[in-house]
């Protein structure tokens, strides 16, 4: 079980919330139950190849998955999930 | 016990250590602090190179903050030896410091002798009362007031960013600040872009920036790019900037930047806002990570809001943006730990702070490779560039 930090862009998806918890041994599990729960991540989160998007990171505590085992990470309960997908708020240099 | 002033220096001369001019030039640069504790006034004529500047009045109050540690090797002087031969007793009787002397005969002997002596840029008497809280911190001080107003930060945006930041980098004495943006003054602007004013609605914002910072502080250049940052401008208008503060609200435009920027080596202090909640970081080409290594692509237009239709808490690009000043100033004077693959996060609404580490991706497309074989048309693209185009529109 981990406890997963929700992104402003994501939280629609979460009915809001900015932090859910779900269940699961290793990071891969711990998404998919948190699709499960929340269908709606599903194509924020994954592509078709079932990989994690290439502008989405998620890391276990302050290190990123993909410098670990990927989503085979083993996740232990005292653990917290961030999901970050990239950000681009601020100045308006080129609408 | 009554003693006149030349028995009580003698006195003091007994009980402290001499040291001659020559061995202190052999000694520079080999872990000895200097200090140099003559009057702010005195030093136009120059001090010995790499020593810090105490005056001899407030020794006692600030040598700790410089020279914590007690068995430091110090070595005192002031014009002629007697004020350092004072403080260095005084350091040594009354404040439990071990080993500190006094330069003989003090920056006139050093002087004469021909030793190489280091001229720092005068400060006007105006400058030196308006920079007088930075010349007391030790981090700063003369020298680094002399960086500060040496450097040439490029600012992405005078909006909700750049606002705060450039107000306060000017404010700071950074001598050159430019400012792109092809904006002009909005009403809903002035929630958050402090730096625009009521009646200068419909103003561009280079010219409403240029005239708050100059009525701040005139010593600060500014130098407006009334344009929009594209792949045929973005070199001629970044090259020659010592940092760049970015706050770009969309993708394209912080890819090209990003690639740019590794080709030229310039560091960018990058922030982004949504909602309630901020990120940081500083991308500084060959000391870490670039903004490729954190996020190989942008997501897909649909999955990617931009700030002009969001809405945003006004408070929070005046936090996130002075966050981006103080990295620029400690990049600028080189104090402390820049923000360097690191990530930080901000959510206003939980008022918690969350640290991530950004690693440098061994196959980034631009920053593993030699800055020089990025070829201008590699610059800003990724996969699906075209379409992200046509979707954002
Ligand atoms: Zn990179």
């Amino acid at each position: 079980m981990a406890i997963i930090r929700i992104p402003p862009v994501l939280r629609p998806s979460v009915g809001g919330e900015r932090e859910v918890t779900a269940e699961g041994a290793t990071v891969g599990e711990v998404l998919n139950n948190l699709v499960g729960a929340h269908p709606a991540t599903r194509d924020q989160l994954f592509g078709e190849d079932g990989g994690l998007n290439r502008y989405v990171n998620v890391y276990l505590n302050d290190e990123d998955v993909r410098v670990l085992d990927g989503l085979d990470t083993v996740v232990s309960g005292a653990d917290g999930l961030v999901i970050l997908p990239a950000m681009a708020g601020g100045a308006s240099l080129s609408r | 016990m009554t003693q006149s002033g030349s028995e009580l220096l003698r006195h003091v001369k007994e009980q402290i250590k001499e040291v001659d001019p020559s061995e202190v030039a052999q000694l520079l640069g080999e872990g000895v602090v200097v200090v140099d504790c003559r009057e702010t006034e005195e030093l136009a004529a120059g001090m010995l190179p790499g020593a810090l500047h105490i005056p001899r009045s407030y020794l006692e109050t600030r040598i700790e903050g410089v020279v914590p540690d007690r068995s430091q090797r110090v070595i005192l002087y002031c014009a002629s030896g007697i004020r350092s031969a004072f403080g260095a007793h005084t350091l040594m009787a009354d404040m439990g410091y071990s080993d500190v002397e006094s330069m003989a005969g003090g920056f006139t002997l050093w002087k004469d002798r021909g030793y190489e002596v280091q001229v720092p840029r005068s400060f006007t008497a105006e400058q030196r009362e308006r920079y007088s809280r930075h010349l007391l911190v030790p981090e700063v001080g003369v020298e680094g007031q002399q960086k500060l107003l040496d450097a040439r930060v490029l600012l992405l945006g005078a909006g909700g960013l750049g606002s705060p930041t450039a107000l306060y980098l000017a404010a700071a004495g950074v001598g050159t600040l430019g400012i792109v943006d092809d904006d002009v003054v909005d009403l809903s602007n002035l929630q958050r872009q402090v730096i625009h004013t009521t009646d200068r609605i419909g103003t561009p914002k280079v010219d409403s920036a240029a005239e708050t910072i100059k009525a701040l502080n005139p010593d600060v250049a500014v130098v407006g790019y009334p344009t929009r940052l594209d792949a045929s401008n973005i070199m001629d208008i970044i090259q020659g900037w010592d940092i760049i503060v970015d706050g770009v609200d969309n993708f394209p435009t912080r890819y090209l930047l990003n690639d740019a920027s590794i080709r030229l080596g310039i560091p960018v202090v990058s922030a982004a806002i949504l909602g309630f909640e901020g990120q940081l970081s500083v991308f500084a080409p060959g000391r870490g990570p670039c903004y490729r290594c954190l996020f190989r692509q942008p997501p897909p237009a649909e999955m990617a809001p931009s700030c002009g239709a969001n809405g945003v808490l006004g408070v929070l690009p005046g936090t996130m943006g002075l966050l981006q000043a103080t990295e620029v100033i400690k990049l600028i004077i080189g104090a402390g730990d820049p923000l360097i693959g690191r990530l930080l996060m901000y959510d206003a609404l939980a008022a918690s702070f969350t640290e991530l580490k950004v690693r440098q991706d061994p196959e980034c497309p631009i920053c593993s490779r030699d800055p020089n074989e990025i070829a201008d048309e590699e610059l800003g693209v990724f996969p699906d560039y075209e379409a992200f185009c046509a979707a954002s529109g």
